[in-house]
């Protein structure tokens, strides 16, 4: 398993804030088909982890790798197109428009509509709507339906699907089950599971051990910007965990 | 803790979607209210005519173009308004811009009909009159997309600025056109049909299909339901924005230049009544000022259900200040049934 090329790494990285040092020289790898979770107490790093593997701002110093080439990006946009996907917690979706317009947004597609009139093109959103859900096994008729009629697991589903259209290889999932009942966490936790099987690696943020234990392949523990420790969750139990994370 | 690994890997598929895939009753009401109200009025109308003179509301060709040309001005405004309010802002200063562009056009017009010939200094005066109301547009959108002002504020400041421009411009008194052209744009018919409304029915159908077909009017409706989902998606909304209030300012333009046409003058206060009244189509038409939903064929039907109201009770000789009465209640009973249906639907409503 530890043979092939990471799909991610993370070398040595830090991001300081005037005295701040909120990262110090972290690292982490992310395999093909590999959930990893990242725990860690408020204000342990996490989300400055994330904001610099999406391109949100750029680490002071150290490496991150795609592939075992390294890369740097500027902007959200340009670490999408790298193939690094972040799904906010609040799944950044347009209520009022259908999936396959959420999930063209900002780049859909355009047909000719009498030979020459420039129309978006709407039957191939939602072909490839239908057809991305599906990969999900989230099966929908109403795709002339605005998301907002479709329930939290559902609608985290729509912000999944679309970064598997895009082909994300890496998704980065902000809490994906914190503001959903405990049904729906079962059905993200699922739609997790099948990412595995495509290959995609995910990045797992969450406080619900729970979930981490359910879902994750291993866990890197952050405690106030250093990595308090790194576990294969087949080999480790709650009560360690919590330890990493809280010290001692 | 080792049942609970085995349940949860246990793969669960999301819930298909199985329920009905049809439109609820009540969101079909929402969506055609704007046309239901049309054709209770006409009914209504048509009914008290008869009664009260046994004449006919519905079946005189003549009360059908005076409905048409009573819906044309505040149409032109109804319009823009209803991109910017899809978007979730607000444009109050469309109304004084109008009435600027009346007066530029009717100034324009005069000028150039003196170089050039009549029909040539027509175009010159309505372009002049478009290209004039989008300096305005421009600032409105600079101090809503760069400065964060709050759209009902920055254009209410640009309706006071506008509004003593025109005045200035104008003169303090309406500008009389000397052009037979212009004259005939705004008061002839080609086999009855007023010109007025065909070049109306021309721009709604161009701003129809710019608003449902294009990336510009999807970002619009993305935009005005959730603007960090927009950013997200890598959508421009700071150039979206100043294109928007561009134009709104350049439609409101046009029907200023309209305006100028229809009574061969400039008037400073051309758009006044108007402003008002195309934010009640707007919103009659099935737009919340939320942002997030509207269309233009729901503004042009909230515009005629205005316009048939403002006819129809001229004809039956009703004292015209019921018109208000009658306007504001159909406003109101057409955001309840918008709110009833978001109630049902899971939308976003007021708390």
């Amino acid at each position: 398993m530890n043979s092939q090329t990471p799909l991610l790494e993370i070398r040595n990285l830090s991001r300081h804030f005037g005295a701040v040092k909120a990262l110090q020289d972290c690292s982490m790898v992310v395999r093909p088909g590999e959930v990893v979770a990242l725990a860690g107490d408020n204000g342990a790093g996490k989300t400055t982890m994330i904001k610099a593997l999406s391109g949100v701002y750029p680490p002071t110093s150290g490496e991150i790798l795609i592939e075992g080439k390294p890369v740097s990006f500027g902007s959200p946009q340009e670490a999408r197109a790298l193939g690094i996907e972040t799904i906010y917690q609040d799944l950044a979706l347009a209520d009022n428009l259908t999936i396959g317009a959420n999930i063209f947004l900002g780049r859909e597609p355009m047909k000719k509509r009498f030979g020459f009139l420039p129309a978006i093109d709407r039957k191939k959103m939602a072909d490839a709507a239908r057809d991305t859900m599906a990969k999900l096994d989230f099966h929908v008729k109403r795709l002339d339906a605005p998301v907002s009629n479709f329930s939290g697991g559902q609608r985290q589903a729509v912000a999944i699907g679309r970064a598997v259209y895009w082909n994300a290889k890496i998704l980065i999932m902000d809490e994906p089950t914190a503001a959903l009942g405990v049904p729906e966490q079962r059905k993200v936790i699922s739609l997790i599971k099948s990412l595995k099987t495509q290959g995609k690696g995910v990045i797992f943020i969450s406080h619900n051990l729970q979930d981490i234990f359910a879902v994750s392949d291993r866990i890197v523990v952050l405690r106030r910007g250093v990595v308090a420790g790194e576990r294969n969750i087949a080999e480790t139990t709650h009560d360690e965990v919590v330890k990493l994370m809280i010290g001692g | 803790m080792s049942t609970m690994t085995t349940e949860a890997a246990k793969h669960v598929a999301p819930e298909a979607d199985h329920a009905d895939t049809g439109k609820t009753l009540m969101q079909r009401i929402a969506q055609l209210r704007a046309w239901l109200f049309l054709g209770a009025l006409i009914i209504t109308f048509e009914i008290w005519a008869r009664l009260s003179f046994g004449g006919t509301f519905i079946f005189s060709p003549f009360n059908w173009q005076s409905v048409a040309i009573f819906a044309v001005a505040p149409l032109m405004i109804a319009v823009g308004q209803t991109y910017v309010i899809i978007s979730g802002g607000i444009d109050l200063s469309t109304g004084f811009i109008m009435g600027l562009a009346a007066v530029v056009a009717a100034h324009i017009v005069n000028l150039a009909g003196l170089a050039m010939p009549l029909p040539v200094a027509m175009l010159v005066g309505i372009m002049a009159a478009v290209a004039a109301a989008a300096i305005p547009g421009i600032i409105n959108g600079l101090l809503i997309s760069r400065l964060k002002i709050p759209p009902f504020i920055g254009t209410l400041g640009m309706f006071g600025v506008a509004r003593g421009a025109a005045f200035l411009l104008a003169g303090g008194t309406t500008v009389p056109v000397n052009n037979s052209w212009f004259a005939m744009l705004g008061n002839g018919r080609i086999f009855g049909i007023p010109y007025l409304v065909i070049v109306t029915a021309v721009f709604v159908l161009v701003m129809h299909y710019i608003l449902s077909q294009t990336r510009f009017g999807q970002h619009n409706y993305a935009i005005g339901a959730n603007m960090q989902a927009a950013r997200r998606a890598g959508i421009d909304i700071r150039a979206h924005i100043l294109k928007l209030y561009v134009l709104s300012a350049m439609c409101a333009g046009l029907g200023g230049a309209l305006y100028a046409a229809r009574f061969t003058a400039g008037a400073a206060q051309a758009g006044e009544p108007l402003l008002l009244d195309s934010v009640a189509a707007v919103v009659i038409g099935g737009a919340s000022l939320f942002g997030g939903s509207g269309s233009i064929i729901g503004t042009v039907a909230g515009a005629l259900v205005i316009a048939v109201i403002q006819y129809g009770l001229v004809f039956l000789n009703v004292e015209p200040f019921w018109q208000f009465i009658a306007v504001g209640i159909v406003i109101i009973i057409s955001v309840l049934i918008d709110q009833a249906q978001r109630r049902f639907s899971g939308g976003k409503q007021d708390e």
